[in-house]
């Protein structure tokens, strides 16, 4: 790639930073370029959370209808799977597989909520209520 | 306390921190593409049996943690590297080495990493930054991929270092605590042993999921996702494939470029000619890695989408493997007359 080839279209990166791309000079030598973005790589990462975007409502609602505990919910907002969930809770999957379930979540006791809580980076109150927060 | 550390802005946070580490050390010698290509850097992978965020697991760079490790040691230079059950412990090995002057990598989880925004926030857990000094309750942070040195508080940059999930951090740190000079033959030994490995990385792994004959594989993959799994995930699919290829840290083009500008700072040590026009191939084949790019993205635009399409997508990465098959080989066949 050439330098001045080096795209430069706004995007999320540049909330973040500018990007240092290798591209080459009028001599064909390398040298470091910033850049602050590629709408090719943007319109890749919106289409990654149009797709989760729409996976969390889904969640949300099916928590809404009955069908799921909050605990689907918090795990797709926080775009993870059973196994990461288990990681960060300590809990077996089976045993979360179960949690999923509304009848058995609302009987769970203050301490395996709180570790839902943390696992989700949430309070006891917020996880109940599928509040949540930019964090 | 702060540890003079000059925050340099690079690429790809390995290599980048990597060199920011050895900066002092080789005198500025050892660069991020000379670090990339001494660690054998370049690479890929795609393992049909595994998924990454419900997407195909594709890999453009070797295993998070090699490339340091494999430029340090064909340097000839001593690591030092911890592992961690205890936050308690992992914090205060952090807050003695920090006391003593001594600037360390961290390898961390993305997920919580306060400073990047939403967006780029996934459960990746092979980001790595330096921490260099500690202001009351803040940690000062060198991440490569930032213009500008950061910061974290100790509770955010503990639960970034320990980070669950696949590639789990556990704390890791790794420094150097070296300060002899670097000289120039032993990194001319260190380039040719780190082509070597790539060389080997890329062309002699068996089986079809890695190396440039994964390239094809993945071209053949992609020709059958429409049929197999619907316009919606295979579109999925594809982003993902670009989001894995150019995010922030590849330096363009799935880290080729990199490679490229590696072989030409390469030549400066070893003049071979062949490396200037092996590294015109990489360049070559960087620029038709973004060509496909192109194409995936408008496939998950929506402006594109039939079975030719897809196989047009295909047979961008069965020309690419093709193209990476004839560098690698003359990297191979290279007669050092150094």
């Amino acid at each position: 790639m050439k330098k001045e080839h080096v795209p430069q279209d706004l995007s999320a990166l540049g909330k973040l930073t500018k990007e240092v791309c290798y591209a080459t000079d009028e001599n064909g030598r390398y040298v470091t370029e910033l850049s602050s973005g590629w709408h090719v790589k943007a319109s890749a990462l919106d289409a990654t959370w149009d797709d989760i975007k729409e996976r969390v409502a889904v969640a949300r609602q099916q928590v809404l209808d009955g069908k799921a505990s909050p605990v689907l919910f918090f795990m797709e907002h926080r775009l993870m799977n059973l196994k990461l969930v288990a990681d960060y809770t300590g809990f077996w999957q089976w045993q979360i597989k179960r949690h999923l379930k509304p009848d058995v979540f609302n009987q769970l006791s203050e301490t395996k909520l709180q570790k839902y809580a943390d696992a989700f980076n949430t309070t006891i109150a917020d996880l109940k209520t599928l509040t949540v927060h930019e964090n | 306390m702060k540890i003079d550390l000059e925050h340099r802005q690079s690429a790809h946070c390995e290599s980048g921190v990597t060199s920011n580490l050895l900066w002092k050390a080789s005198g500025g010698k050892i660069t991020e593409p000379l670090a990339f290509g001494i660690g054998a850097g370049l690479f890929y992978a795609h393992l049909p049996i595994l998924k990454f965020n419900g997407g195909p697991a594709i890999a453009f760079r070797t295993m998070p943690g090699w490339i340091f490790k494999r430029t340090c040691r064909s340097l000839g230079i001593p690591v030092i590297r911890k592992k961690f059950s205890s936050r308690e412990k992992a914090k205060e090995f952090l807050d003695e080495q920090l006391a003593s002057g001594q600037p360390v990598g961290c390898q961390v989880g993305v997920y919580y990493l306060s400073y990047f925004p939403k967006e780029y926030r996934f459960h990746f857990n092979g980001h790595n930054l330096i921490v260099y000094g500690k202001d009351g309750d803040n940690y000062l942070i060198s991440d490569p991929i930032m213009e500008t040195s950061t910061m974290l508080t100790s509770y955010e940059l503990e639960r970034v270092r320990f980070a669950k999930g696949p590639l789990a951090p556990n704390g890791q740190i790794y420094y150097t605590q070296f300060s002899g000079e670097i000289s120039d033959d032993r990194i001319r030994e260190s380039i040719k042993s780190g082509i070597k490995h790539n060389v080997f990385n890329m062309l002699n792994i068996p089986g079809p999921f890695a190396g440039v004959s994964a390239i094809a594989f993945s071209g053949k993959r992609i020709k059958k996702w429409l049929s197999k799994l619907g316009i919606d995930k295979a579109k999925l699919y594809l982003a993902q494939l670009v989001r894995m290829q150019e995010e922030i840290g590849t330096g363009g083009g799935g880290f080729r470029y990199i490679y490229a500008a590696f072989l030409q700072e390469a030549y400066a040590y070893l003049p071979q000619p062949e490396l200037l026009e092996i590294s015109k191939m990489f360049t070559r084949s960087g620029d038709l890695w973004r060509e496909a790019a192109i194409q995936a993205s408008a496939i998950y635009k929506g402006r594109l989408g039939s079975q030719a399409d897809f196989d047009k997508m295909g047979d961008y990465l069965f020309e690419i493997a093709e193209l990476e098959k004839e560098a690698f080989l003359a990297l191979k066949n290279i007669k050092w007359k150094a």
